[in-house]
């Protein structure tokens, strides 16, 4: 038999370096040696999966952030997706995951310089996501202090929920995030006030609830393994009008905690 | 010839419904169909679950499935693997797709003819391979990794395709014949993707179905598919999963399933997807030809079934 052409030279051997270089940007050319029944390179097929790529990559950008897709008008947002998706394809195929620098992408895109909050909505839209995919498990018990005497409650130290994290922005980016994630308008939101918020998912729901920013304190103070004591302490010095009891029913009611124990307990004697 | 029996099931991941999948239709899952199928007097034959989307640590998608897995059968099909990779599959991928079959037995695992993956870049779309020998060799050797960590074989999809490799050495179904043979894997036949590819590359896809090692498959898959033009203004179909199976696909589906018997059959729908009811019309259809077909297929030799 006679060896055909194209098992004579590699020039028509289309290698997945060549077939992904060319895939992201539509105004370069088609892989020479992807051809349709005619023995043509054809851009319109080529261009499917130019499609699909662009298509699928852009519907998860906009799956994740649906708050900043309202803020910047379907239209707009889409026209983004499509300059971030191009530069920043994903790296896993997790999709769930895709969209980390989202966040820094729309902060650094000139046209949108008036609106500075809107990377810390993004980063919040990325925690809602993180927050719904993570690891199970059961909060403590709406009555779980009242196991431990009066006294020895400043001893307690928390395990955080695997769900709960914390975020703090210097614009109101909790209150713009809710407004746009439920479709309510932005009337009395100052965008420059700075907000917190505490995200966590105490059954399969996910909660983002704006606190004060010594709650945060408190919070992290305790996510950080220091007692019950020491993370009122530093959220009374951050703001002496602390609100302790409020904080920890804050802290029951959205599940941020699996299990507390006195510090100076064996493990495993944990009260649930 | 082919054993995809699955592994005993662990202790801690015990359900109330069967591993093994029926010769009955089934549906993709989707999230929001959930409560109506659970809900449903009307129960599907099994779920298929795309694999990727349950790779989470936990949380409402995990919950769900378990609720699914309780009542059905499922299949997992991996959407991420990207065994025609030059550059090899991704270990920490193959552990996750592990975990997600240990978790939820499902009675059949199956991946694509594809690619998805290059240099650190998931293109999320399943890319076209030539048919020569690198890419039969190496497509070979990644399923027996994927199928030795799995400890059981899988089952691969023919693609749809919109261009052809000039480098091509051998036909679709040779190159597909020869991967079953040496890798010792199941096919999963869809029969849309016979038909967008046959219409987009001008053969019949009666003959290609009629070349295809119908005694591999383990099951079968039914989309909806799109049509456009190419350069030249001929008809370019597109296997978009947005829309009912057409019309010529229930036919050749018809014709394979009188060939070998009745098997698990899927209906995916995984773009402007309906409301639970409209997917449920099609499995049905489905199932309607799957009753119908005569109790000695004409193709003896078949194996009893893949899936079992």
């Amino acid at each position: 038999m006679p060896a055909r052409l194209s098992e004579l030279s590699d020039e028509y051997n289309v290698t997945q370096d060549t077939f992904s270089s060319l895939l992201l940007d539509p105004k370069l050319p088609c892989p020479k040696g992807l051809v349709s029944p005619s023995g043509k390179v054809d851009v319109k097929r080529f261009s499917v999966y130019r499609n699909n790529v662009v298509v699928g990559l852009t519907g998860a950008i906009a799956d994740i952030f649906p708050a900043i897709q309202r803020l910047l008008g379907e239209e707009a947002f889409m026209s983004l997706a499509r300059l971030f998706v191009a530069d920043n394809p994903p790296t896993s195929p997790l999709m769930f995951q895709y969209g980390s620098g989202f966040a820094e992408f729309l902060e650094a895109f000139e046209p949108l310089k008036d609106y500075p909050y809107l990377g810390d909505v993004a980063r919040i839209e990325r925690l809602w996501l993180d927050c719904f995919h993570s690891a199970d498990a059961e909060p403590i018990a709406p009555d779980a202090l009242s196991a431990f005497p009066p006294e020895s409650l400043g001893d307690l130290v928390f395990e955080p929920h695997p769900a709960a994290r914390l975020f703090s922005s210097q614009y109101a980016a909790v209150s713009i995030f809710s407004a746009n994630r439920q479709g309510t308008a932005m009337d009395g939101i100052n965008p420059a006030d700075a907000e917190d918020c505490l995200i966590s998912r105490p059954d399969a729901q996910v909660d983002v609830r704006h606190i004060p920013q010594a709650a945060t304190v408190f919070f992290q103070t305790l996510f950080d393994g220091q007692t019950l004591g020491e993370a009122a302490n530093a959220a009374s010095n951050q703001d002496p009008e602390f609100d302790i009891s409020m904080a920890i029913s804050t802290m029951l009611e959205a599940g941020v905690f699996t299990s507390c124990k006195l510090i100076n307990e064996e493990p495993g004697s944990t009260g649930q | 010839m082919l054993n995809a029996t699955p592994r005993p099931i662990p202790a801690d991941h015990e359900y109330l419904a069967e591993c093994s999948v029926p010769a009955r239709a089934g549906a993709g899952l989707k999230g929001q169909h959930v409560d109506d199928i659970l809900s449903d007097d009307y129960k599907m034959g099994f779920f298929e679950v795309h694999a990727e989307n349950y790779m989470g640590e936990g949380g409402l998608p995990h919950q769900a499935l378990t609720q699914i897995r309780n009542n059905f059968p499922i299949t997992v099909h991996g959407v991420g693997l990207s065994i025609g990779s030059e550059r090899g599959l991704d270990s920490d991928h193959i552990e996750r797709l592990a975990k997600v079959v240990d978790r939820y037995q499902p009675g059949i695992v199956s991946e694509h003819l594809a690619w998805s993956t290059h240099d650190n870049h998931y293109y999320n779309d399943l890319l076209p391979v030539p048919y020569d020998q690198a890419t039969l060799d190496r497509v070979v050797s990644h399923i027996g990794q994927v199928q030795d960590r799995l400890k059981r074989p899988i089952l691969l999809e023919n693609p749809s395709t919109y261009v052809a490799f000039e480098q091509s050495t051998m036909s679709e179904t040779d190159f597909i014949t020869e991967i079953a043979r040496r890798a010792g894997c199941g096919l999963l036949l869809d029969i849309n993707n016979v038909f967008v590819s046959a219409t987009n590359h001008k053969y019949s896809p009666e003959k290609y179905l009629s070349e295809f090692p119908l005694g591999h498959v383990g099951e079968i898959h039914l989309a909806g598919h799109a049509e456009d033009k190419d350069d030249d203004g001929e008809t370019l179909l597109i296997d978009a999963h947005d829309r009912p199976v057409a019309d010529e696909v229930w036919k050749l589906y018809q014709d394979v399933v009188t060939q070998m018997g009745p098997i698990p059959t899927l209906i995916e729908w995984d773009n402007d997807v309906p409301e639970w009811h409209i997917l449920r019309r099609e499995a049905k259809i489905a199932e309607a030809i799957l009753d119908a077909v005569p109790e000695h297929p004409l193709l003896g030799e078949r194996h009893a079934s893949a899936a079992e």
